[in-house]
């Protein structure tokens, strides 16, 4: 175990209370309990409060623009797939703005950790209903209340086979902790939802909300993670219980072993030798 | 007398236009002729009218012309649509199953896909390689180079399918044989070193690969996907990652990712797709990440004329994105230009650390030019700029420097942490509120453009310095402009292919003395004639514009001067 304050990162902009704080205890934690040295480390954000999380952290780090969160990490996945890779979003992020990416991470499996902080809120901006914002839920955009059903992103990643589909809670930092290490040791792409209580901006699924209906569903006498079927019914629960755990399992193959070129070692470790003339010569 | 003949082979899409054109063209080639032939199609795969015009000389061609020599009509609308353009002696060979009508004039040659390959049921080959074999017929040209290539091009479909060519092909050089000399090539003798045919995104795919490209990431957008499909049927012999993104958004940020963690990374598209790179581009912007964009412009707005060419997105590339940043334009005007530009890319991107395009378009992408092997170079300094070994003290990526450019490292090959933001952020990369810095930052990106244009220049003169009248254009444009001055005499031509950071001292110097300046360019406003008015002062006495899709040629250069100049 590698002490925790390698870690130690600039001081926070977000709310006392946030639920990021959780979910920056348990990353860490798990970092350290996996020895994972922050120069190994490369964490990738968008925009929204939970995009400035690699700050408050020591890692690499490329806070790059809204929703793209994927694409710039797995570019970065395949130049050096030696590099531990987590891509850090938020639900507006990963699940609005950047659903195309996450339909192609999907496809594709990289060899990395996507961790969506859901809060079911547009934090950032002060208070606009999310993609996973519940039905009804009255904002500052949406005084008649949210109109559409909320996407259940868990779901659709079972639905294309994602090869690790997990969910844990800001408010049990264990249990997350567990996750994270889990997601993190997984080879190929795992989606980690952290339900995350926003107590600014959503008074209704706060601390307490969750805490009264989450559950570990490895508890469940039927667990069978493997079962598509199985855990596709666990990814669309949602209202008085709400299940916490790995949801499902699938081996898959990797984007770096889908890529030839990659066998021979990371991209960035190999030195092209491409003299002129032979490049030219299909030309003549 | 110079040889200079037009060969325009003209039919539906589908039909094979490409299919002769390429073995002849090589075979041309091979045999010591000069060859440019320019590819025009439209927005279907099957139907419509296609041509691809070949241009054969014993001189260097820089450029298309207008007229046709020799027509080969593979459908009836062919010929109405190319028979007034057929030169008095001109020749029209047919496919005699599909053209019933032809001009009540003029020299014809009928190809029968039944007497070419008697019993086979296989017009398509028949009519194709028939054609192929008539052509070299009719220029006097030895029938060998054309087998030699039909068996590298079918030998994958079997040995019954390449006799059949070759049959077909010997019927066809024989039926022309009989028509005598009129546009003899026999002059011509095969070069002692051997000449390339290349098109202008082959050249910059091949361009790229020499400085070392290791990742492109695209989503398929004509006239663009040339440059996809050239680095990616040539990815696995040259150890490239090539990724098809799910969307043009997804393509730039992957390239900026990958670059980030180490390796010189391109992406590209045609205006649309690069209209949603836009935002993206500011992050490679502010975060300092060398990038590779092609833009490869096709007429817009919006989708426009997909297969067809403008040079309408010049004002686009040097403005897209919010706030100011640095980035560099080249905008190459041949083959070779585009593959040396290319490998220049991608040092100008690493050593300043920011988005650098190459400015193309479909009738660059698509032509196919004649180069000696000394139009390139023999080989590129590949220079990455990148900080190694151990840091002398805390490692700052963005460290506030006296020419903009802070030491880079990579993620993940020291101890020192490579922290980068599209926030405006500290030194060492971390968001911040502070008002100061961010004006510092801010300038500090900025500063690297002085330096930058002091290396720029990219400027090509053609024609005598004391010429009364200057025709100044850039890009693609080359060929055409030079060929219309070549013609013209008492002109010059000046080309820039370097447009941004604007290399305003050179530019300024290279018009000086020009009585009267024409500024000849592929698109409605005067794009680049603007930014000509804004960073030189200087102003054309007139320009000469074309937007309806199709290149210049030198002669509508020439009818756009007449009044004028």
């Amino acid at each position: 175990m590698l002490p925790l304050e390698l870690y130690q990162g600039i001081e926070s902009a977000w709310c006392p209370g946030c639920g990021n704080f959780g979910i920056l205890k348990a990353f860490k934690q798990a970092l350290a309990e996996l020895e994972i040295r922050p120069e190994n480390l490369l964490v990738v954000s968008g925009i929204g409060q939970s995009s400035k999380f690699p700050h408050y952290l020591q890692c690499n780090t490329f806070n790059g623009i809204h929703g793209r969160t994927l694409p710039v990490a797995t570019g970065a996945q395949l130049a050096n797939h030696e590099l531990i890779i987590v891509a850090n979003a938020g639900d507006g992020d990963c699940y609005g703005e950047g659903g195309n990416h996450l339909l192609g991470a999907l496809r594709r499996n990289p060899n990395l950790t996507l961790v969506v902080h859901n809060n079911q809120v547009y934090a950032l901006t002060k208070g606009q209903a999310s993609p996973t914002t519940d039905q009804g839920t009255k904002t500052l955009l949406q005084p008649e209340g949210v109109a559409y059903p909320p996407l259940r992103a868990l779901a659709l990643a079972v639905s294309q086979e994602g090869s690790w589909v997990g969910r844990s809670f800001a408010g049990l930092v264990e249990h997350l902790t567990g996750l994270y290490k889990q997601a993190l040791t997984h080879r190929g792409f795992a989606l980690l939802e952290v339900l995350q209580p926003c107590v600014t901006f959503n008074r209704v699924n706060i601390y307490q909300w969750y805490q009264a209906r989450v559950y570990e569903v490895e508890q469940e006498p039927d667990y069978d993670p493997e079962n598509e079927l199985w855990a596709y019914q666990k990814a669309k629960e949602w209202g008085e219980r709400i299940p916490i755990g790995v949801i499902f399992k699938r081996p898959r193959p990797r984007l770096d072993e889908a890529h030839a070129v990659l066998r021979t070692g990371p991209l960035v470790r190999q030195q092209p030798e491409r003299p002129i003339r032979e490049l030219l010569a299909e030309f003549f | 007398m110079a040889i200079d003949f037009n060969i325009l082979i003209g039919g539906a899409a589908g039909q094979g236009v490409h299919a002769i054109t390429a073995p002849l063209a090589k075979a041309l080639v091979r045999q010591g002729c000069q060859v440019l032939f320019v590819q025009s199609f439209e927005s279907r795969i099957r139907g419509g009218h296609l041509f691809n015009l070949i241009r054969v000389s014993d001189r260097p061609l820089i450029s298309s012309r207008e007229g046709v020599d020799l027509l080969v009509a593979l459908n009836q609308e062919t010929v109405q649509l190319h028979q007034a353009e057929l030169a008095p002696k001109g020749v029209i060979i047919y496919d005699a199953s599909r053209v019933k009508e032809l001009p009540s004039e003029g020299q014809r040659l009928a190809l029968d896909p039944e007497a070419l390959l008697p019993g086979k049921q296989a017009a398509e080959i028949a009519i194709n390689a028939g054609a192929s074999g008539a052509l070299l017929g009719l220029l006097s040209m030895p029938i060998e180079p054309l087998m030699e290539l039909l068996l590298e091009a079918f030998l994958a479909k079997g040995r019954e399918v390449v006799g059949w060519n070759h049959k077909a092909a010997a019927a066809g050089y024989k039926l022309a044989a009989s028509m005598g000399p009129s546009h003899s090539l026999a002059a011509i003798a095969a070069p002692a070193k051997g000449r390339l045919l290349i098109s202008g995104h082959e050249a910059l795919a091949l361009g790229a690969l020499a400085a070392g490209l290791q990742f492109l990431s695209g989503y398929p957008m004509t006239p663009w996907s040339s440059v996809l499909n050239a680095v990616g049927q040539r990815a696995a012999r040259w150890g490239v990652v090539v990724e098809q993104a799910e969307d043009e958004i997804a393509a730039i940020n992957m390239a900026i990712g990958a670059s980030y963690a180490g390796v010189r990374a391109m992406t590209g598209s045609s205006g649309g797709g690069f209209s949603l790179m836009v935002e993206a581009l500011g992050l490679a912007g502010c975060t300092e990440t060398p990038l590779v964009i092609v833009e490869a412009q096709r007429p817009g707005p919006s989708t426009g004329h997909p297969t067809r060419t403008e040079q309408g997105d010049l004002s686009f590339v040097l403005a897209a994105g919010q706030g100011d940043f640095p980035r560099a334009v080249l905008a190459p005007g041949t083959p070779a230009q585009a593959f040396t530009l290319a490998a220049r890319a991608f040092n100008l991107a690493d050593r300043y650390q920011l988005p650098v395009f190459i400015i193309t378009d479909q009738y660059l992408a698509d032509t196919n030019f004649t180069h000696e092997i000394t139009d390139f170079p023999e080989k590129i300094e590949i220079n990455r700029a990148l900080e190694t070994g151990p840091a002398t003290g805390p490692y700052e990526r963005y460290a506030i420097t006296a020419n903009g450019v802070s030491p880079r490292r990579l993620p993940g090959f020291g101890p020192e942490l490579v922290v980068a933001d599209s926030d405006e952020h500290t030194p060492d990369g971390h968001l911040t509120e502070d008002l100061q810095v961010r004006a510092q930052m801010h300038e500090k990106r900025l500063r690297k453009l002085k330096t930058l244009v002091k290396e720029l220049n990219g400027i090509t003169i053609y024609g005598p310095a004391d010429a009364p009248l200057t025709l100044l254009c850039w890009g693609s444009s080359l060929g055409p402009v030079q060929e219309a001055v070549a013609r013209l005499k008492a002109a010059r031509m000046v080309h820039l292919s370097e447009l941004w950071p604007f290399p305003t001292e050179a530019v300024s110097a290279a018009l000086r003395g020009s009585k009267e300046l024409v500024m000849v360019e592929m698109n409605a406003t005067g794009q680049c004639h603007r930014l000509l008015r804004q960073e030189t002062g200087l102003k054309a006495d007139h320009l000469v514009l074309k937007y309806d899709g199709t290149p210049f040629t030198p002669e509508y250069i020439l009818r756009g001067l007449e009044g004028h100049a």
